[in-house]
């Protein structure tokens, strides 16, 4: 069952492999009701992004709380119903996919999540929980679930006799292992992964970033690789789109991001991360963002960004700026970006 | 911690120790653990969960209950100590001559008043003779410094109001109301996004200088301490491993488990295509800490000079030549030094 899609107009947004995923205008508008005299608002948390993922590459999601990013992963594989814009998904429209078709999808595009407390079911056995996806997909392994869970214990670096434990018995880095098995058990093709790793020590964010990198090369599987943390996307992600209240300001290879960022966003995200590797130079070339993210309810005309940015003009404020490719190499909307 | 005699330092802690019963036996959360931070000196305190980072800096804080926490050791602040002292006079210098910023913001504020009315009563509780009117203007003042735009309106604000990072401001102008000559910050920026960190962390900084204050940081995250730090004091499952310079610690790094925690933190320079080369193993449960060196299980070089990392707990010594620095580790100074060259320098760990 295949749905026809008309091409759209982002040309580079691109990967170079025929895209897995394609999001086109996608947007997630909340209607609030407030004030005195009930006045209807719109929340726009997520407002009209396009990006593609490619099979066995990572697209890194960054940006900061309330930029939108879980939003837009949440939508993609439909755990939210986007209120705009369309999910394409191997030529599948993911928005208007039910019954069979919606089940097929649901099988080649799994998530994991950021907090691996919270997100197993501590009455289940670490068994159950990993078999819980084919038991909802009635996927029937060769060999049996049970040998299907164990191959995924192993997988992830867990002992398979531990089939029986519960969630209490194993440590956070252990529990991100069994969240990773229960994504990997239906063979998707694509995850979502919500901050892995923000929740663990840092000795063991290493671990599940390698596990997740050696994953990825193995299985040819495609990641949206959703991180406030740029250090750790740079390391995991083969291109990285950066948002900022709803909506991406700068997408692009990692080079491009990180070497030669266009949008001043991106490059005050880069400078305020403190980097134990710049001791002594700290101060060099560090920019100073004042002020809080605006609130998307009533976000500022023209450039959202403009209200903390320090080369907004005039022009900003009045014409939304357009993702335009830039020297730098990567797409930005941006009057005045950096290269 | 260079050249430091015991009077200069205003904070003084030796051999602390804080273990707390529980049902499945004694939890030594500090075992032995020595410290000293001067006036307008900033100590970072790094570790993973479990190293004891917190629970030592709520003992000096005089935050654990009586009851269930037993404290050996002693704190000294200002001169006074800390431990067996009555809950009265700790209260007395908690807020006025120490104070705490805690990591989440909004757990810490309460919901229910006004920012403005909980730093007044912050105030007042150790200004008695204040009228509420000289109290609501120190309040606008503090507000201000922390960088609250409009202080006079924001602060009849609930803390539901404010952003994440303008929390984080009010919680530093509370603590800060009373002059505090030391500071103690608990993970302060961890629940904040990195532009809104700089920003505290800048602030922090400028607020130190000019109040010239004794600071404690404790984080997991090295970055910070490398930006805000001016000594580093290593913790693993409830020890010091290292301690010196944040020059000395982050760039001539000694103990095996901080080259492992250098390693294993992504950069935004250098090779993204490397993997990183994280510690093995989780940190140990404080309820069966290993034996000898607590890391000997994730140590790549436990059992090199003989049994001793299994069986004895190695002692915090001076590091030979580097004044100021001293380390926890079994291997012999040339050993390490050695490995340091072979393994670590080599892999551009070392800054």
């Amino acid at each position: 069952m295949s749905v026809e899609v008309t091409e759209t107009s982002v040309e580079d947004t691109k990967p170079s492999r025929e895209a897995l995923l394609s999001v086109r205008g996608l947007a997630k508008h909340y209607p609030v009701t407030g004030g005195l005299f009930g006045e209807k608002a719109v929340v726009r948390a997520v407002d009209g992004v396009d990006f593609d993922v490619a099979p066995g590459e990572t697209l890194g999601l960054v940006g900061e709380s309330g930029c939108g990013k879980t939003t837009t992963g949440r939508m993609v594989i439909r755990l939210l119903e986007a209120s705009a814009g369309s999910i394409t998904f191997e030529g599948k429209d993911v928005t208007k996919a039910k019954g069979r078709s919606l089940t097929q999808l649901r099988q080649d595009m799994q998530i994991i999540f950021q907090d691996p407390y919270s997100s197993l079911n501590p009455r289940h056995t670490v068994g159950r929980i990993i078999e819980m996806p084919l038991n909802v997909n009635g996927i029937d392994p060769p060999g049996g679930r049970k040998k299907r869970v164990q191959e995924m214990l192993e997988l992830v670096g867990l002992n398979p006799e531990h089939y029986n434990r519960y969630p209490h018995e194993f440590s956070g880095g252990q529990r991100q292992r069994i969240g990773i098995a229960r994504a990997l058990v239906v063979q998707p093709r694509f995850i979502v992964a919500d901050e892995p790793v923000s929740a663990l020590d840092v000795s063991i964010q290493a671990q599940i970033i390698n596990l997740l990198r050696q994953l990825q090369s193995e299985l040819d599987l495609a990641f949206l690789f959703i991180a406030h943390d740029l250090a750790v996307v740079r390391h995991f992600s083969q291109r990285i789109a950066v948002m900022y209240l709803g909506k991406i300001v700068e997408i692009g290879d990692r080079e491009a991001i990180y070497e030669r960022p266009s949008h001043p966003y991106t490059r005050a995200l880069l400078s305020a991360v403190p980097d134990v590797t710049q001791l002594g130079n700290a101060d060099s070339k560090r920019i100073r963002l004042t002020g809080d993210v605006p609130t998307p309810l009533d976000p500022p005309s023209g450039c959202r960004f403009r209200t903390r940015c320090w080369k907004a003009q005039d022009k900003c404020a009045q014409e939304a700026p357009p993702l335009t490719i830039k020297n730098g190499g990567s797409l930005a909307a941006c009057h005045f970006p950096e290269t | 911690m260079t050249d430091t005699t015991e009077e200069e330092d205003f904070l003084r802690v030796d051999d602390l120790k804080v273990s707390f019963a529980t049902m499945d036996g004694t939890v030594r959360a500090v075992d032995g653990v020595s410290y000293g931070v001067r006036r307008g000196q900033t100590l970072g305190i790094v570790g993973e969960s479990g190293s004891g980072k917190s629970v030592s800096s709520m003992a000096i804080m005089g935050l654990h209950d009586a009851k269930r926490a037993e404290i050996t050791g002693s704190i000294t602040v200002g001169g006074r100590q800390i431990v067996g002292c009555p809950e009265e006079e700790v209260r007395k210098l908690r807020g006025q001559t120490m104070a705490m910023i805690f990591q989440d913001p909004l757990s810490a504020l309460h919901p229910y008043y006004t920012v403005g009315r909980q730093i007044v009563e912050a105030y007042r509780i150790h200004h008695p003779n204040a009228s509420k009117k000289e109290a609501r203007t120190r309040a606008i003042e503090m507000l201000d410094r922390v960088g609250i735009p409009r202080p006079d309106k924001r602060v009849d604000s609930y803390p539901h109001e404010f952003s994440g990072g303008m929390r984080q401001r009010a919680m530093i102008a509370m603590s800060l109301v009373n002059d505090p000559d030391l500071l103690i910050a608990d993970e302060p920026t961890t629940a904040l996004d990195v532009t809104v960190q700089a920003q505290i962390l800048d602030l922090l900084e400028d607020l130190q200088r000019e109040f010239h204050s004794a600071v404690i940081i404790i984080t997991h995250d090295l970055g910070v301490i490398s930006q805000i730090a001016d000594d580093v004091l290593v913790m693993y499952a409830g020890r010091a491993v290292e301690k010196g310079t944040v020059e000395q610690v982050l760039r001539r790094p000694q103990h095996p488990y901080t080259w492992g925690l250098l390693n294993s933190v992504p950069s935004l320079h250098g090779d993204a295509e490397a993997d990183l080369v994280p510690i093995k193993g989780s940190p140990p449960s404080l309820l069966n800490r290993p034996s000898g060196c607590a890391f000997h299980p994730r140590c790549p070089y436990a059992g090199q000079n003989g049994d001793r990392s299994f069986t004895d707990v190695p002692e915090l010594l001076p590091v030979l030549d580097d004044v100021g620095h001293s380390v926890a580790c079994h291997l012999p100074a040339d050993r390490r030094r050695e490995i340091y060259q072979r393994d670590i320098a080599e892999a551009g760990v070392a800054l």
